[in-house]
């Protein structure tokens, strides 16, 4: 019997994964091949989705992109026969060789992203075997103060974008004399170019589970919250899936793994409200609410759901906490640079060749990214502009590319590093359209609590109409830069006070280049 | 009250009673009552109005406050496609301009046979394989107007039985 391999996440999916695997088993049963087909989770190497991986003696190897009538060329080659480097196999097209030697996989530091394709995402044992729960058990040996100083040690930093210290916000939450404490986890990945949480709830979730109820410990929580935005209904199956074992498990529950600890999770879905993922807006939203920001202070972390002391972070936040736990904090903060510690992944997305998670250390630059691993455009143009950090993250120019990858350095020359989200444009981008799409998005998806949010995206979607058509051109950038000004002044949250980022940066380089057409990257004729 | 609305409230009202002691149970009660009927039956905002203590208002604005949640069934699809930056980098206007044209209808527009509804999503998270579009429960990526196309065809052609 052999063990072949194909994800069951979104993308896989997405790319008639499912096909696959129904011609694959029924090819199989025909033929009279014992197979065990595993769904794993993918290993983030989105190019090469559909991506089928064989179990021989010597380590898995791959063959992708898979589609579904490539099945039977795969039968004829004797793809799954355990002696795999026969000359058949080999010289199959969409050969790969080992999976852990594609330089894409093999250059990456994996700490949070280790076990990405490799178990079976709802196999307990699986996850157990891959050193799972590990820092669940350490944990249980130790008392609340002796984690969050350990995460503090560690110098992780929320990665849902805010990048404040985890440690420091979980001091807050177990300084608080409450009786009642929740932890809860934002799963509301909205961000456009962005899909690590996803990636890690399709692939790991019990890693996730197991980073969440170490949370729990650390502050005194016996309730928490995934909150999971409706746009991804595979990582709800998954997610719920799990949960289901980890209950079965006892690593969830009454006297979780034998303990006095009680610790229930529930995964609550969004409804698709970009604005949820603003923490103070999400609580809202959990509490049967519209997602309305809330004015800080109180901060979340002293009053926060229900008005009680709460932990919100981010998905990869609490992944990251099972590593630091087990493997110790120094270790970790050994991966990065200066105040950025331990480890990002990068998603390469939009117009992309080798698009992908790649899990680094901070401090890489994004020039290194981009060659490195994405490889040019899909559409073989030459790379003009990449937003970096999602909707509310700045466009960058070629001249910004040498930026290291690090929160400090991005947030240096105005710009966000954010979730690590990096869109790459060709240079068929209209930066004046992109601006106006950033307004657009803000008056879509704006909550409607602060006038200048609200209203000024849409004047400013007028105003950048008019110098898109070259009216009245300098009192309307004038009059666009004072809007902007206004909207980082005067809004609540991240949504008004950063959509003029994006704005403001994409405009610029339109101007640049109206004003110097030289300037734009060489068209290819 | 005929026999079908009875049978419609009692349902709505099994999901309530059977949610409603949850912490923040209105968008679990929502969700529940969207899947079993597609949409949120306009009779259940009173009955969750009275389970919660809450006003048909405040019930009616949360409701409106979320895209996710629809108060009629449109169509038999809704057809969502993604219009964020990693798609639009990928073609998603180019994507999103020909869909309006052959389906003949703007974005939360229904076709004139009610079989398709057309949606904009803001990111489905596949941002690496875009353009993106959602059918249902079903994410498809890399997708170009020919596939567009023939994703189309296959919900308009299902209902046909040959023979």
């Amino acid at each position: 019997m052999t063990t072949v391999y194909l994800p069951r996440d979104t993308t896989t999916l997405s790319l008639e994964g499912e096909q696959v695997a129904t011609k694959l088993l029924a090819q199989a049963a025909s033929d009279d091949i014992e197979i065990q087909l595993i769904r794993n989770g993918s290993r983030g190497m989105f190019y090469l989705e559909p991506l089928l991986e064989v179990q021989t003696n010597r380590g898995r190897i791959a063959f992708g992109p898979v589609r579904p009538e490539d099945v039977a060329s795969l039968f004829a080659a004797d793809f799954c026969n355990p002696t795999f480097d026969t000359q058949s196999v080999t010289a199959h097209p969409l050969y790969l060789g080992l999976t852990e030697e594609i330089p894409y996989l093999k250059n990456q530091q994996r700490l949070s992203f280790s076990r990405a394709g490799i178990i079976d995402p709802t196999d307990i044992d699986d996850y157990i075997a891959h050193r799972g729960f590990i820092g669940l058990a350490k944990s249980l040996q130790m008392n609340a103060q002796e984690i969050v100083d350990e995460v503090k040690a560690s110098g992780l930093r929320g990665r849902g974008g805010a990048a404040f210290p985890t440690g420091i916000k979980w001091q807050t939450v177990l300084d608080c004399p409450a009786q009642q404490k929740y932890i809860v986890c934002n799963a509301d990945e909205g961000d456009s170019g962005t899909f690590a949480d996803r990636l890690l709830m399709e692939a790991d979730p019990y890693s996730l589970i197991e980073g969440i109820t170490i949370a729990a410990l650390a502050v005194g929580a016996n309730q928490g919250f995934i909150y999971l935005r409706s746009e991804y209904p595979q990582a709800e199956l998954i997610l719920n899936e799990a949960i289901s074992h980890a209950y079965a498990g006892n690593f969830l529950g009454d006297n979780l793994c034998g303990s006095p600890f009680k610790f229930d999770l529930e995964v609550r879905m969004g409804a698709g409200a970009y604005i949820c993922g603003e923490e103070t807006s999400l609580l809202e939203s959990l509490e049967g609410k519209r997602g309305l920001v809330r004015a800080k202070p109180p901060l979340p972390a002293i009053e926060g759901l229900f008005g009680q002391p709460t932990v919100v972070n981010n998905v990869l936040s609490f992944a990251a906490v099972p590593h630091i736990i087990a493997d110790g904090a120094e270790l970790y903060a050994n991966y990065g640079q200066g105040r950025s510690r331990g480890t990002l992944p990068f998603q390469i997305a939009g117009n992309v060749n080798q698009g992908g998670l790649v899990e680094l250390a901070f401090g890489t630059t994004l020039n290194e990214l981009l060659d490195q691993f994405a490889q040019g455009t899909a559409s073989k143009r030459p790379m003009h502009s990449i937003q970096v950090g999602g909707p509310l993250g700045a466009y960058l120019t070629p001249a910004q590319w040498d930026t290291a990858l690090d929160y400090e350095e991005f947030a240096a020359i105005g710009a966000v590093l954010g979730h690590g989200g990096i869109v790459i444009f060709d240079d068929t981008v209209d930066l004046a359209e992109q601006a106006r799409f950033s307004m657009e998005f803000c008056v879509e998806e704006s909550c409607g609590k602060c006038t200048p949010c609200r209203i000024g995206s849409v004047r400013g979607t007028e105003v950048i109409d008019k110098i898109r058509n070259g009216e009245n051109l300098e009192s309307n950038l004038e009059l666009l830069d004072d809007l902007c000004e206004t909207m980082i002044d005067m809004s609540l949250c991240a949504m008004g006070g950063m959509t003029p980022i994006p704005v403001q940066s994409a405009m610029k380089a339109y101007r640049a280049e109206q004003l110097d057409p030289a300037a734009k990257p060489a068209e290819v004729c | 009250m005929n026999g079908t609305s009875v049978t419609n409230e009692q349902q709505i009202q099994a999901i309530i009673d059977q949610l409603k002691h949850k912490p923040g149970a209105l968008l679990p009660i929502l969700h529940q009552l969207q899947n079993t009927f597609e949409y949120i039956p306009a009779n259940a905002i009173a009955l969750i109005g009275r389970a919660l203590h809450q006003t048909s208002a405040e019930i009616h604005g949360v409701i409106s406050f979320y895209r996710h949640f629809h108060t009629s069934k449109d169509s038999t699809h809704r057809v969502e496609i993604c219009r964020a930056e990693a798609c639009q980098a990928r073609g998603a206007r180019a994507l999103e301009s020909h869909a309006k044209k052959t389906l003949g209808v703007d974005y939360h527009q229904s076709t004139a046979d009610r079989n398709i509804t057309l949606d904009p999503v803001y990111c489905l998270g596949n941002c690496s394989c875009g353009p993106t579009i959602r059918v249902g429960e079903h994410i498809y990526g890399r997708v170009d107007t020919e596939k567009f196309d023939s994703i189309i065809r296959q919900l308009t052609t299902t209902t046909v039985h040959i023979q």
